[in-house]
């Protein structure tokens, strides 16, 4: 199909819709946030208009960078752990017969229903000493005595990746459905054991989809502000915990607009960085 | 023995046979055409001898060894497939490495072997370009190359050249045919194309329905099919109804002599367009009327109505003819080249 460029403005009509959605829902809100971002404060929980750089000054403490530092490395284990997971279990999801598929991706649906909240305190309640999976691993006899898993990194840990889980399915579901099953066959006749295919024939193959799913979940990740609360230590606080913190219950607008706004400028520039590097593997 | 071997390979999905108690030897060096038409389990059978699928029931040995259950990459095989498969991610050479890199070959080894082998296949200086920047033929030529590149006991190739244009094709069978002589190395095409079989096979394994029909050379399949599937299938034919009454044999009811349909009361004949000649009227076997004369420069078919049956007469322009639409024709029906199916 042969498309010609717009030339008057009446051409330019079809995107005015999502033109003006992105306007209103993005660039105002997150205009409003850089603005706040730098007034000033009123005691009480107002701030009035102005333009300084506190809000700024104040983050670049240790303790800040700190919990920066945390946040990007929870979200990039996060990342991480859910592509190793999702990846071999979406292959084999791939390979079942229609049936078994549509149940395994209603199942997964269904998890992305449940609300933050909902999965933290269900987490919460498993790793309890009085109600949690290792009173079940007492019965079998595997532990002398029940306790209490959490708080810990681990429990934050496994409730985001168990949050996450679903998303990743679905990423990856499609480049993996569309790869050609013959790959892995053609490996095979070639020398190749079914897990050296695997690994040298469908990982190669789906690099950059496994690059899209890496950030997509990574910045999932670095969003979740309750799971950390609940299954954490205040040491496992993410910057998100710190924004609703401030945002919410010290009702420091200005500053809670600083941080997301530099957690913005963050994810942003390691994202640029993620997809420079793919590209330059790519070229190589 | 050596060479490959299978016995009695049955293939059911479900309640479906794909392939029926299967018997073929194909001897070390040998190049067999597994042919057929669509559907008719070909791929199934090479998948089998693949280990990419298991046999219901039924044996595969190759050199003596039984290998019905070996795993797919202990069996040493190189195979083409007919999407090619070609790794996307990978360059030409990298491709064609990709056997000798699984296997743990020195990087200098596999560099030696893959120039050898872009040189066999004139793509030399490409091992470095992606695949996806290749040619229909050229990626053909890069999944041979890829298949061939540990030099493996046995080539399997599924329908190789089907995606290829005609005259591309043509060339492409002659070329692998010269590339198996050389190599000398036991091969099984499938395909449903008879002339690439016939241009190709050392051995031409005819199927059906799962079931093989006639496994003979390609002359022999030609010149004796088995039964009317074969004759049909392969190049074509003039199928035409016998019938023995005390003695005296008929063709399309027209009486005929020194043909004998055996202990049969009925039969089909099968006579080669090109064995077809038109005489004058009266003076042939059976009499007809010329319905079509196609002048196709190279060959001249003639079309001859007998008895409500359409005959088709091939002759080169030296031999033309002289008849136009409507006339009357004799036919003469030679003995010698009239093969008597069961009917
Ligand atoms: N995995 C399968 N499950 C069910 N039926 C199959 C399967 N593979 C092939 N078949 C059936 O077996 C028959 C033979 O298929 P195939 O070997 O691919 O034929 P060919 O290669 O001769 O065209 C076909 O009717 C096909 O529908
Ligand atoms: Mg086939």
């Amino acid at each position: 199909m042969r498309r010609e460029p717009p030339q008057r403005l009446v051409d330019y009509a079809p995107i005015a819709f999502p033109a003006i959605m992105l306007t209103v829902f993005f660039v105002i809100p997150f205009a409003t946030m850089i603005a706040v971002s730098f007034f000033q404060r009123q005691q009480g929980g107002f701030y009035i208009p102005a333009f300084q750089l506190a809000n700024y000054e104040r983050f670049l403490s240790l303790f800040f960078a700190n919990v920066l530092g945390f946040s990007l490395m929870l979200a990039i284990v996060v990342a991480i752990c859910c592509v190793l997971l999702a990846l071999p279990f979406t292959y084999l999801l791939a390979r079942m017969s229609r049936k078994a598929q549509v149940v395994w991706l209603v199942a997964l649906l269904s998890v992305l229903s449940l609300s933050e909240v909902i999965i933290g305190f269900a987490w919460s309640t498993l790793f309890s000493r009085t109600a949690g999976i290792t009173n079940l691993l007492v019965m079998m006899g595997v532990m002398s005595e029940a306790k209490a898993l959490l708080p810990s990194f681990g429990a934050v840990l496994t409730g985001m990746v168990y949050q996450a889980f679903p998303y990743t399915v679905l990423v990856l579901y499609p480049a993996i459905v569309r790869l050609d099953p013959t790959l892995t066959e053609a490996a095979r006749t070639l020398g190749a054991s079914p897990l050296k295919a695997f690994f040298t024939v469908v990982v190669p193959a789906l690099r950059n989809t496994i690059t899209a799913t890496l950030i997509m979940v990574f910045i999932f990740a670095l969003g979740s502000y309750l799971l950390p609360q609940l299954l954490g230590r205040p040491q496992h606080w993410t910057l998100s915990v710190l924004i609703t913190d401030q945002a919410v219950y010290q009702s420091n607008m200005p500053f809670a607009a600083a941080m997301a706004v530099f957690l913005v400028l963050v994810t942003l520039g390691l994202v640029a960085l993620t997809a420079f590097v793919g590209r330059k593997g790519e070229a190589a | 023995m050596s060479g490959l071997a299978l016995s009695n390979v049955t293939k059911e999905f479900g309640a479906f046979t794909a392939v029926n108690n299967i018997d073929i030897t194909v001897p070390h060096g040998t190049f067999v055409c597994l042919l057929g038409p669509s559907g008719c389990g070909k791929t199934t059978l090479l998948r089998m001898i693949a280990g990419l699928d298991l046999p219901t029931s039924g044996a595969i040995k190759l050199d003596g060894d039984d290998i019905t259950r070996v795993p797919t990459h202990k069996r040493n095989l190189g195979m083409v497939f007919q999407s090619l498969a070609l790794f996307p991610h990978l360059t030409v050479g990298e491709n064609i490495a990709y056997p000798l890199r699984i296997r743990g070959v020195a990087k200098e080894e596999q560099k030696k072997r893959v120039d050898e082998l872009l040189a066999m296949i004139h793509l030399s200086g490409y091992a470095d370009r992606p695949v996806s920047k290749l040619s229909g033929g050229q990626r053909q030529r890069v999944a041979i190359a890829r298949a061939l590149s540990i030099s493996p006991k046995l080539f399997l190739l599924d329908e190789p050249l089907s995606a290829l244009d005609a005259k591309l094709r043509e060339a492409m069978q002659v070329e692998l045919r010269q590339l198996q002589q050389k190599l000398g190395i036991t091969t099984i095409v499938v395909t449903h194309d008879q002339r690439e079989a016939m241009t190709m096979a050392d051995t031409v394994v005819v199927m059906s329905k799962g079931e093989i029909r006639q496994a003979a050379s390609p002359i022999e399949i030609y010149r004796r099919p088995a039964d009317t599937f074969v004759a049909d299938f392969i190049g074509s034919t003039n199928l035409l109804d016998a019938e023995a009454k005390g003695g005296a044999v008929t063709v399309l009811g027209q009486p005929v002599s020194g043909i004998s349909l055996g202990s049969a009361a009925k039969a089909t004949l099968s006579v080669r367009p090109e064995d077809v000649h038109l005489t004058a009227p009266g003076n042939g076997a059976l009499s007809g009327t010329v319905t079509f004369v196609r002048d196709l420069g190279g060959t001249i078919e003639t079309f001859v109505d007998v008895a409500g049956r359409q005959i088709v007469a091939v002759s080169t322009p030296r031999a033309r003819p002289d008849v136009t639409v409507g006339q009357p024709v004799g036919i003469t029906l030679l003995p010698d080249v009239c093969v008597v199916l069961a009917k």
